[in-house]
């Protein structure tokens, strides 16, 4: 349970930076697919998501961490699902309030947070075996290694499809006498899955390399 | 006859325009995760269709009937995934009875459903495209599992062939499979505008 003291830093940081791009949880696990898909069209809306995440993600992993002695293995799920349904409802009313448009814009995709497998797989994985202090490193690193990927994908894919980057005008298009021209798929599903497919299909490239 | 109308078109239109794991991302992890084999891949899309229908048209009264009268819509997802994880329960218990062998080669998929975002989405986009009728609700539900269904049938058919193409070492597995779903999602737009 407990490690000896001079340990602890280099843990921390380890679990902290696993979450960045070792364990990456949407490039390298492959989880949480759903909103990397779907609200990746815009930068602004891709990091509004990844600011949920990484609150419901600290919030259920530190309740999660803290009842673990108190689980009972055949009703674990259900109660992550629970204490994450209440964390996701806070963040919807947050976003209702404070973002209006924000809210109307990733609609349903914020309630999904519920069912983002990210989040239910840091509390089985690590928030439900270990102490508080790592779990919340760990959702952290999680958290904001998801939101990174998001943003990324979406400035790709924003500045293909608009020739903007959060919505300041990087390219100007060739109907406005420069050379660019919409790509309006990439706003779409397809420009989704083909960026996140050949983005994927880049990180094996570079990992193979390492080793 | 009019009821009649706006049931299939609603149905016709979450089965091939509106299918949600094409326009709307949903389920993409099953999608990914699963679809290696025909058969596994329908067995488990049928387990969907199952679950979504009827946790679609129960959420849809509960939402209708009980939240909205009496102000509680601040509890509906909670409520939501609670009628989810039982009907996930209820296919579990069903299928441990009386398909002890399917039951085994599901394995940890079948509680997985429980997070299977087609389930819980569509109970949202319901309240999204403001159905307003039960016999709607219940047909929309149904059309969204049939949907899953197909996508990840066609998908699990298009992956059996593409274990023997020749494909770039880094694009193996999920990048393809991605890639695979993109051009897919691109021939779904064709039916875009059918209706409305």
């Amino acid at each position: 349970m407990s490690s000896s003291s001079e340990a602890k830093p280099a843990l921390y940081s380890q679990t902290l930076l696993a979450g960045l791009w070792r364990e990456n949880p949407a490039l390298r696990l492959l989880l949480g697919m759903c909103p990397t898909l779907a609200v990746t069209a815009a930068v602004k809306p891709a990091l509004t998501m990844g600011c949920c995440v990484i609150f419901v993600l600290v919030c259920s992993n530190i309740i999660v961490s803290l009842m673990r002695n108190l689980l009972k293995p055949h009703l674990r799920i259900l109660m992550f699902t629970l204490t994450i349904a209440a964390f996701v409802t806070v963040a919807d009313l947050f976003l209702k309030a404070y973002q209006p448009e924000m809210s109307e814009i990733l609609g349903p995709y914020v309630p999904l947070i519920i069912v983002n497998c990210i989040i239910i797989c840091r509390a089985e994985a690590c928030a439900s075996k270990n102490g508080l202090v790592i779990s919340i490193i760990d959702a952290v690193g999680m958290g904001v290694g998801f939101t990174l990927t998001l943003c990324v994908l979406a400035a790709i894919r924003e500045l293909l499809a608009t020739g903007a980057i959060f919505e300041i005008q990087m390219l100007t298009p060739a109907t406005e006498g420069g050379w660019f021209v919409k790509w309006a798929a990439m706003g779409m599903p397809v420009g989704a899955f083909l960026t996140l497919g050949l983005m994927l299909g880049l990180v094996n490239v570079v990992t193979r390399k390492k080793a | 006859m009019d009821t009649l109308n706006v049931v299939l078109m609603g149905f016709i239109s979450v089965v091939l325009i509106n299918n949600l794991v094409f326009t709307k991302f949903l389920g993409t992890c099953p999608y990914l995760g699963v679809s290696g084999r025909i058969d596994m891949a329908f067995g488990m899309g049928l387990a969907v269709t199952f679950v979504v229908t009827f946790s679609g048209t129960l959420t849809w009264m509960i939402d209708n009937w009980i939240l909205m009268k009496l102000g509680l819509e601040v509890t509906r997802y909670v409520c939501f995934i609670v009628v989810i994880a039982g009907a996930v329960q209820l296919v579990e218990m069903y299928l441990r009875k009386f398909f002890p062998s399917l039951y085994d080669s599901f394995g940890i998929f079948l509680p997985l459903i429980t997070t299977n975002c087609v389930i819980l989405g569509l109970c949202l986009f319901l309240n999204v495209w403001m159905v307003n009728h039960l016999l709607d609700a219940a047909v929309r539900s149904f059309g969204a599992g049939i949907g899953f269904t197909m996508a990840i049938c066609i998908m699990a058919g298009i992956r059996e062939n593409l274990s023997i193409a020749d494909v770039p070492e880094c694009l193996k597995g999920a990048p393809i499979t991605l890639i695979t779903a993109g051009l897919l999602s691109l021939a779904f737009m064709g039916f875009s505008g059918m209706i409305r």
